[in-house]
């Protein structure tokens, strides 16, 4: 079953919090909405859980008009940042719970618990209280049950975010194994975390002060980004001014042939963003070089990220660890090939 | 490069705490000596009265301990009318407030109206309200005299209101409720303000309606509130004096009111001590009930929850 919002509008006290959202979600694909905080994911979520009205706009589930029915009867499942599990429950009475709401024979209850709990790995704690859980535990067993009520659409509205780095991408593993698990699931995946995006969605929708800002696969986001904000929020990024002279890119002294990777519309004398990724630049010369002086290094462990200023901009390179790192302060030359470069209209930037 | 090496722990004094001895020994009094005039004091004001009062109920014509007059005032109708009337009321004033006080809570909790948060205030405010001045404003509203009854007979032109209910048990029990119900409110609303707001959208979210989810969610969650709030109604209903006594119902006579009708009105003063003693015993008994409960509610509680929490109430 598919979402989709139609210019869904949504405001609080004449504050817009979110801005004409068109977002169609296909069958089985799970989608990331990503932004920074107050960019209007959350509300999308909850617009679609029917926790939110919007105050103009539609949305479908299904092909099916659900802007004016209540949450419990959307047929969604949805796992939320505080597990929001039910303290006075047991972990199977928890994972019952929509079950019975539902009106689901005793008999397929126990089943059903059983394969939810199973799914998650969770089966021996069923008899424990959420509160002997931990954190992790707590959001497999959230998940099971909105799993277990066998949801058209599977809502996630920020699930990892209040679990430490280590259980973060141990779950983000777990999350991805399920989907490959149940490929008909449609999931909507509310994160600010880049990485997560990039690694479960099939599509990230980026979302910056309300607006829809990209929506695309998170490949297409990173390599070929269409705006400075995308550029600059999916990954690190160099973001350098340049402007269209003649049909070569003019930046940092530079004069490089970008035709193929031009935004449509961009005409001679127009401000652009050049965008280059810190691993893609090198140290020493390439096709072509920049000369900056090293005002920063940082060692990252398997990288060094060394920061130089050229021509008043800053200019990062992240090298790994076994290169030769040259002294603060000294005149560095930084190299890259056309290939690495994407040019951006200039816009917001995060 | 910094080579990495390991640094030896800084040699930080470990805090030293007072009990420790290593403080200077200071001259002065005894600890027990300051415990002494709060004791007496104590002694003075609380347990000497009371102890006075359970002595004479306990003391024969002869000044020899006996329980004759226990046998004696227990063995009245008019003791066992007043236990029957008081433990009624009580009851059937706790239940009223905690209808009343689960069904306001769970609106100025959960339904958003303009002015919720000035409801909650309120209810702070009307818990500082002495008893009888809610009894004078049901009585200047519902009395046989009161504004209902004006309008009716301004209306009709009968000569007397349908209202004449406020000197019947059914007059202090509605006293009671308007008077106790904050009792049972503020304590429900501070349990609804930590309950997190995403477990009622989850539960919204797997099916459930609102009936269930206030059910199966909301009330186990705000179940020792529930009892706690319900157990002081129903220990201050069964010692409340002001209010039967300003509804002017002379058919109501509750334990307080035949400890007062006994001491002050017939001079009895060893029928007064007996029964105040029996209301004491049985407030304390309450008490203990409602501490033994409590203290198991939280022994099994659920302990504080990540997430959002209600800000409102």
């Amino acid at each position: 079953m598919g979402i989709r919002l139609d210019g869904v509008s949504v405001s609080y006290g004449g504050t817009t919090v979110l801005d004409s959202l068109d977002l169609t979600v296909q069958p089985g694909e799970f989608t990331a909405l990503l932004g920074p905080s107050g960019s209007g994911k959350t509300t999308a979520l909850r617009a679609v859980a029917g926790f939110v009205r919007p105050d103009s706009g539609r949305v479908f589930l299904g092909g099916s008009d659900v802007t004016d029915l209540p949450p419990h009867r959307r047929g969604i499942g949805m796992v939320v940042q505080s597990y929001a599990l039910f303290p006075h429950m047991r972990v199977d009475q928890n994972v019952a719970f929509g079950l019975r709401a539902r009106g689901v024979p005793r008999r397929e209850v126990r089943t059903r618990v059983g394969e939810a709990l199973e799914l998650t790995g969770m089966a021996e704690y069923a008899r424990r209280r959420p509160r002997e859980l931990s954190g992790g535990q707590q959001q497999r067993v959230a998940i099971s049950r909105a799993l277990a009520v066998r949801p058209r659409v599977l809502l996630l509205d920020e699930p990892l975010s209040a679990l430490d780095a280590r259980l973060r991408t141990e779950m983000t593993t777990e999350l991805a194994r399920l989907h490959r698990d149940m490929p008909d699931l449609t999931v909507l995946h509310v994160t600010h975390d880049q990485g997560e995006a990039l690694t479960l969605a099939d599509r990230v929708a980026l979302l910056d002060r309300a607006r829809l800002r990209e929506y695309d696969t998170p490949r297409n986001l990173y390599d070929r980004p269409r705006t400075a904000f995308a550029a600059g929020f999916v990954g690190s990024a160099n973001l350098l001014p340049a402007r269209l002279d003649r049909g070569n890119v003019r930046f940092c002294g530079l004069d490089v042939d970008a035709s193929d990777t031009l935004p449509s519309g961009t005409s001679d004398g127009d401000d652009l963003r050049v965008c280059l990724r810190p691993h893609r630049l090198t140290l020493g010369p390439s096709e072509h070089t920049v000369r900056g002086r090293v005002t920063d290094l940082n060692w990252r462990g398997s990288t060094h990220r060394v920061t130089a200023d050229v021509d008043g901009h800053s200019l990062t390179a992240e090298v790994p660890g076994t290169a030769e790192i040259p002294d603060l302060g000294t005149t560095v030359e930084i190299g890259f090939t056309r290939r690495d470069l994407v040019v951006v209209p200039a816009g917001e930037e995060p | 490069m910094t080579a990495l090496a390991p640094h030896p722990a800084p040699r930080v004094p470990a805090p030293r705490r007072p009990s420790e001895g290593q403080a200077p020994p200071r001259r002065g009094l005894p600890a027990w000596v300051w415990a002494v005039p709060p004791v007496l004091a104590l002694a003075a004001v609380v347990i000497y009265p009371l102890g006075a009062v359970v002595a004479e109920s306990f003391t024969g014509p002869d000044g020899a301990a006996t329980t004759a007059h226990y046998a004696e005032v227990l063995a009245t109708e008019r003791f066992r009318d007043a236990l029957t009337t008081t433990v009624l009321v009580a009851v059937c004033a706790t239940v009223g407030c905690l209808v009343l006080g689960l069904g306001l809570a769970l609106v100025i909790a959960f339904v958003p109206f303009p002015g919720s948060r000035a409801a909650g205030r309120l209810v702070d405010t009307y818990l500082s309200f002495p008893s009888f001045l809610i009894t004078l404003a049901l009585l200047f509203l519902y009395g046989t005299v009161g504004v209902a009854n004006g309008l009716w007979t301004g209306l009709t032109g009968a000569d007397t209101g349908p209202f004449d209910f406020m000197s019947t048990p059914w007059g202090v029990i509605l006293a009671e409720i308007t008077f106790f119900t904050p009792f049972v409110l503020r304590p429900l609303l501070a349990a609804f303000s930590r309950l997190d707001t995403a477990q009622l959208e989850i539960a919204s979210s797997l099916g459930a309606r609102g009936g269930r989810i206030v059910r199966s969610v909301i009330l186990p969650e705000a179940f020792p509130a529930l009892v706690a709030g319900g157990a002081l109604v129903l220990v201050l209903s069964l010692n409340e004096f002001a209010i039967v006594l300003f509804t002017g119902a002379k058919d109501v006579v509750t334990l307080p009111m035949l400890v007062y009708t006994a001491a002050i009105l017939e001079a009895d003063y060893t029928t007064a001590c007996v029964v105040a003693t029996v209301n004491a015993a049985l407030s304390v008994c309450l008490y203990l009930l409602y501490r033994t409960a409590t203290a198991r509610l939280r022994g099994s509680g659920s302990g504080p929850q990540k997430g959002g929490r209600r800000a409102g109430a």
